[in-house]
């Protein structure tokens, strides 16, 4: 139902996620926001059983803002896509898991743009571009068709336009909206929110 | 298995030793200087001279507590290093739950009651330290606290702890003049002035942090601090040039 989409570029990373909040067949929320600024460089995309998500994400955000105040200093991403997959796993194997899919985008200074996929079993891996949700079924595709290493910013919103655009074809559910969020050296950038129209 | 005697008990005519003893613990700390401007506010502490072997960026005694408060103490570090670590974990989960920054009041009382308990509990020692705990609140009102071992709390205009407080204080309660905290640079050259007074070889002894309404705290640099010594040295001399005039 949920969808998230992350592409990294040469010297960025753009996502998107979708807005709706949904109760079984009901929209309860369409300008949801799905992501979760972790530090001025790093956001966390969280889909998944409802509640769950939230709580994850803040408490995940919250212990990453205590790093930066007992050290002086900033997580970098994959220090952050460690610490949160480490404390994902051992919750999976407590009486209380949780049930998140999970996109770790941020930008290091030295290591340049990272993307990191983590699922509910707490497996992660960095990868160039990935998708969570259904719709990742119908875009994965079109990413490994289009995507290269050195898109430019244009390019990867291009890329990231068709991906919604195959959704609103052929994906069974409508989502109204997606928000957009690019992150670089200068930090995280809110982007106009993508809105698919009518029918092919 | 829990203590079951208490360190900390009242003497026949009501004091409180260990918490009178951890206050003159206090007292041969280092001095720090906090004021409390109406836009800025400002925390000075007196860097004791390192050794030639020693990095002197280790010693670190203004901390950051959340993005909108911070403190700097005097008396035993180590005691502020668990102080300090209790209260940036408070910050976060204050707002984890109520998703709001702490007040500076909210965080000082939590300090102060952190200290308080330890006066009241088994086989533990009160905390040596007093702190000076500034920042803003969300509404962007400024505030300084000052806490002490027992565990009181009050809030200041501008005040000093540690070795030789008292000269500090005296010296902030002549020259503390409530237009003069309009302006950023005078509520600074007041705390600089203030330290001054105590600290032996002037600009390289001093610590100093700022925090302006919605910017998070600042370490001046050595640079900085000596502008202002040099600023406030000039306005001495022009003084004493005024005096000898008249």
């Amino acid at each position: 139902m949920e969808y998230l989409i992350g592409i990294q570029g040469q010297d960025f990373v753009i996502v998107a996620a979708d807005n709706v909040a949904a109760h079984s067949i009901v929209k309860m929320k369409q300008d949801q926001d799905k992501m979760f600024k972790l530090s001025d460089k790093i956001l966390l995309l969280c889909v998944g059983e409802a509640g769950d998500t939230v709580q994850f994400a803040e408490y995940i955000q919250k212990n990453i803002q205590l790093y930066k105040m007992r050290n002086g200093y900033e997580l970098s991403p994959t220090a952050a896509a460690n610490f949160t997959r480490k404390n994902l796993a051992d919750y999976l194997r407590s009486r209380t898991p949780y049930h998140v899919n999970l996109l770790l985008a941020g930008f290091d200074e030295t290591d340049g743009p990272g993307l990191y996929y983590m699922d509910h079993l707490s497996a992660l891996a960095k990868a160039p571009f990935a998708a969570h949700g259904h719709g990742a079924y119908l875009t994965l595709s079109i990413l490994d068709r289009y995507y290269r290493p050195d898109l430019t910013r244009d390019e990867a919103m291009d890329l990231l336009k068709k991906c919604i655009e195959e959704l609103n074809y052929r994906f069974i559910l409508n989502l109204p909206s997606f928000s957009v969020r690019l992150i670089d050296k200068d930090g995280i950038h809110d982007l106009e929110k993508l809105i698919p129209v009518g029918a092919k | 298995m829990s203590y079951d005697r208490a360190i900390t008990v009242f003497s026949p005519d009501g004091h409180l030793f260990q918490v009178e003893y951890a206050q003159e613990a206090v007292k041969k700390g280092s001095t720090a200087v906090g004021v409390r401007g109406k836009n800025v506010v400002v925390l000075g502490v007196e860097k004791k001279t390192v050794a030639k072997l020693q990095d002197d960026r280790t010693v670190r005694k203004i901390c950051a507590l959340d993005d909108n408060v911070f403190m700097a103490f005097a008396g035993l570090t180590a005691d502020a290093r668990i102080v300090v670590n209790r209260a940036r974990v408070e910050c976060q989960s204050h707002r984890l739950t109520v998703e709001d920054p702490v007040t500076v009041e909210y965080i000082t009382r939590f300090i102060s009651s952190i200290k308080q308990r330890y006066t009241q509990s088994n086989g533990r020692r009160p905390f040596g330290i007093s702190s000076l705990i500034v920042g803003f609140d969300f509404d962007g009102t400024p505030h300084l606290y000052q806490t002490d071992p027992s565990g009181t709390y009050h809030a200041w205009k501008a005040n000093a702890i540690g070795r030789s407080a008292k000269t500090v204080r005296e010296f902030l309660e002549k020259n503390y003049k409530e237009e003069h905290m309009e302006s950023d640079t005078d509520v600074i050259k007041l705390a600089v002035r203030a330290l001054l007074e105590v600290v032996q070889s002037g600009g390289k002894n001093i610590e100093l942090a700022i925090m302006k309404r919605d910017e998070s705290m600042k370490i001046l640099v050595q640079e900085e601090i000596e502008e202002y010594v040099t600023a406030i040295e000039k306005e001495k001399e022009d003084a004493e040039k005024q005096k000898k005039k008249t």
